[in-house]
């Protein structure tokens, strides 16, 4: 009874890849003529995450709407949230907020800045993997391992695909900033830094959304949900 | 500024490039050009190689299915397990391995660039390693073969709990190799599909707006997107099946007892796996159908020298395909206990898909209505095609209404129809489209005797196999079961019939060398093909060389000036048009 909830997810889901296919086709309407003028597509990359994020977007739906349907099974304990989690959101905000000055920093061609900004927020994100990996540890100390309680084993999941997504961001900003480093600054290294920044405010947002499922203010997002489908 | 306008003047320039000419990849090493390559064409040859390949096993399977079901128990070799781990390997390797494979990663990659006019891909370099997890991925799953225990004989769907638990054949190391197989395929998918849809949005040339694509471009588009969006399902349930494989979490194994013995699970949902790998299942459906639409609606407009009828709405029908498959998963899990209201929601979605697939039908028909068809071996592959999914589409209607589907769920008629529409009909494209390409990739036409022999041969063979099905189906010979055994409402019949499918499915598969000898054949001695045999409008048959060569284009892209159907223009010098020839004095094409 609870999958009209991944149904409705696929229809927001639907719903945004319909609005995108139809303002492409009206696009194609217009352009009807050869030489009409067409508005500068963005760049290719650009769009490429974009198609990225939404695949990943999905993922994650997916993963939250199986969080929401199986936490009504009587067995579920949710584990008590480790405090460092806390401290590893700030960390978190601290990185995606370094990594928007960064972008700042790019478009007004300050390589120097961009330099220090890219460190703190490379760092951050450093500390905040750490971090993670201390809550796990500090579950594991009080004997909740995944395979203990369903709803721990959500938490090491949701975490842990969370945190990879996390190191493949890391990889991509490696390169960036060994480009900031040998000197090739200008647009393409702009470009490079605002892929990034956008990648962590997604990871951010998709984190919040964790957290706060985590730590089960989101329960009553799922009741609410389940009474309106009984 | 219209077409005709356009014509009168005398030097036409060019519109504006939109999109600016990029520094190609060059390769430096034989390694980097042939077998590391970063040219699409050659990763599409190796894509549709390798899914060749790894079909030809699968068709090896289905053999051993229909051994043991026409002469149970007279081979030795096959007993219960294997015969399971047979039906596992095969559905899911045809399925996912093969065709996925081919139509995305093979035609996909070979055509995308060359039909939008573009240089390569967007991402050359991650188009690649898409290549390289695909194999890696192939390879995992070969390794099954070669384990302890086998390969896993979980069925294609791996449901929970018998998926993971001993008695399910490959239940130790074939159904952990499975699934990480199975996420190393979409990993690799994931990065193919990204360029797939890039270089359909960024990569086209001038002029070549989205609704003058053709219709195979449109077709693998839509498939892409879907993909994109479905395939983290499969991805979400794999991770978590090989967790409580290997971790022993309990998303989905409720607690349950196995020879007297409580097990550690608790308290999982298989029925939590079973909407997790629809969400997938489904849509893969039409990730397979819709390339092979786009492919079969550019085949019959070229050899029957006719605009394709409507071609708004089959692109708005493809869309509306590709929105509406994904939210009719359910239908397959109408025997899993759900609410009659979901039921009857899925229900009402099903039969909906009928609507813009109908569209689809009428037009291809209504394409050939009157025109001057050339019974090529493509044109006759993709007559084929409309035939077949026909058929396997109208059983679909039956299949779609819950009453039906209920008593028909676990008997034979599913297998039939879920292999007309998606077996057979999309390999009769994918054939079709082999013998319209070829001249192509290659530079040589197929010979035609033996390719229509060889469609003969596959057309009506396919038949002989699956229209009987559906009629073991009825009288309720059950699927899935290794041996029938005494039963008392089955016919003694039946079993002559699964004797002459068993004949049927030997001959056929076994004419398939027809295929592979005209292939390996005609690369050497079959007839130069020039660079447009077909007299073909879309842009790949309007490159400088034959076959393309590293960049496609020579020095300029090519500008489109029409639709990719500009068949049987009254007033042009030929036939057709092709979509990058200078616009007539007073020509209206879209």
């Amino acid at each position: 009874m609870f999958f009209i909830l991944i149904a409705s997810i696929a229809l927001w889901w639907l719903a945004r890849q319909g609005v995108l296919r139809s303002s492409f086709a009206e696009e194609g309407e217009i352009a009807d003529f050869p030489g009409a003028e067409l508005l500068p597509r963005p760049p290719a990359a650009k769009v490429g995450l974009g198609v990225f994020l939404a695949v990943a977007g999905c993922l994650f739906s997916l993963l939250c709407a199986a969080f929401f349907m199986r936490m009504d099974a009587p067995d579920w304990q949710a584990p008590p949230i480790p405090g460092i989690l806390w401290f590893n959101t700030a960390v978190l905000i601290a990185s995606s907020l370094a990594l928007d000055l960064a972008r700042r920093a790019a478009d007004r061609r300050e390589t120097d800045d961009v330099k220090s900004w890219l460190l703190v927020g490379g760092g951050c994100a450093l500390l905040f993997l750490l971090g993670q990996l201390w809550a796990w540890r500090e579950l594991a100390a009080q004997g909740l391992y995944a395979s203990s309680n369903p709803a721990n084993a959500f938490f090491y999941l949701l975490t842990g695909i969370h945190a990879l997504h996390l190191v493949g961001g890391l990889a991509a900003l490696a390169r960036t900033a060994r480009a900031a480093w040998s000197g090739h600054g200008g647009a393409d290294l702009a470009a490079g830094v605002e892929l990034c920044a956008i990648y962590w405010h997604f990871l951010l947002f998709v984190w919040l959304l964790l957290f706060a499922m985590l730590a089960g203010w989101a329960d009553n997002f799922g009741v609410i949900c389940r009474r309106l489908l009984s | 500024m219209t077409d005709a306008t356009l014509g009168e003047k005398e030097n036409v320039l060019p519109p504006p490039a939109e999109v600016e000419d990029v520094e190609l990849y060059h390769a430096k090493s034989w390694l980097t050009h042939y077998v590391f390559s970063q040219d699409a064409k050659y990763i599409a040859i190796q894509y549709a190689g390798t899914a060749i390949g790894i079909g030809l096993v699968a068709l090896v399977m289905s053999w051993v299915i229909r051994l043991q079901l026409a002469f149970p128990g007279a081979i030795p070799f096959i007993d219960a397990s294997r015969y399971y781990q047979a039906v596992t390997m095969h559905g899911m390797i045809m399925v996912v391995y093969m065709l996925t494979a081919i139509f995305l990663g093979g035609f996909g990659n070979y055509l995308i660039p060359l039909m939008v006019g573009a240089r390569d891909m967007v991402f050359p370099y991650v188009n690649m390693l898409s290549y390289w997890v695909y194999l890696l991925a192939t390879l995992v799953l070969v390794a099954s073969f070669f384990v302890p225990g086998g390969p896993t004989g979980a069925g294609w769907t791996l449901y929970p709990p018998q998926a993971i638990m001993s008695g399910t054949p490959g239940n130790d190391y074939g159904i952990i190799l499975m699934l990480a197989s199975l996420i190393l395929f979409i990993v690799g998918f994931t990065m193919g599909g990204l360029n797939y849809v890039v270089t359909v949005l960024q990569g086209r040339t001038r002029g070549m707006t989205l609704m003058r694509m053709p219709l195979t471009v449109w077709g693998i588009f839509a498939a892409a997107v879907m993909a994109l969006l479905a395939f983290p399902g499969l991805f979400v349930a794999c991770v978590m099946l090989l967790l409580d494989r290997t971790l022993g979490t309990s998303f989905f194994m409720p607690s349950i007892v196995e020879g007297g013995e409580h097990l550690k699970y608790n308290g999982g949902s298989p029925i939590l796996f079973q909407h997790l790998f629809w969400f997938f299942g489904h849509p893969e459906v039409y990730i397979v159908a819709l390339p092979a639409f786009g492919i079969v609606s550019d085949l019959i407009s070229t050899h029957a020298r006719k605009n394709i009828f409507g071609y708004r709405m089959m692109v708005w029908a493809i869309v509306a395909i590709g929105v509406l498959s994904m939210v009719v998963w359910g239908h397959h899990m109408y025997v899993s206990g759900m609410n009659p209201l979901f039921g009857f929601f899925f229900a009402v979605t099903t039969l909906a898909i009928a609507l813009p697939t109908a569209i689809k039908v009428y037009n291809w028909v209504l394409t050939l209505w009157r025109a001057d068809i050339h019974f090529t071996t493509p044109m006759l592959f993709a007559l084929g095609f409309i035939v077949t999914f026909v058929n396997g589409g109208i059983t679909g209607l039956y299949l779609g209404n819950v009453i039906v589907d209920v008593p028909l769920s676990a008997t034979m008629f599913v297998v039939a129809h879920f292999h007309m529409v998606m077996g057979v009909a999309p390999v009769l494209v994918i054939f079709g489209a082999i013998y319209h390409w070829y001249p192509k990739i290659t530079g040589r036409m197929l010979d035609e005797t033996l390719g229509k022999i060889h469609f003969w041969i596959t057309f009506l063979g396919a038949y002989a196999i699956f229209f009987p099905m559906h009629y073991l189906g009825l009288v309720g010979v059950p699927r899935r079961f290794y041996e029938l055994g005494e039963t008392a409402f089955v016919p003694h019949s039946a079993a002559a019939l699964n004797i002459f499918i068993t004949v049927a499915a030997l001959i056929v598969g076994a004419a398939q060398a027809i295929f592979f000898f005209n292939v390996f054949w005609s690369l050497r001695h079959g007839k130069p093909s020039g660079s447009n045999p077909w007299r073909a409008t879309s842009l790949e048959w309007q490159t400088p060389e034959t076959p393309p060569g590293h960049g496609n284009w020579g020095k300029e892209l090519p500008i489109v000036y029409r639709w990719a159907y500009a068949y049987s223009v009254p007033g042009a010098p030929e036939d057709y048009l092709p979509q990058n020839a200078p616009p007539l004095k007073g020509e209206h094409s879209p």
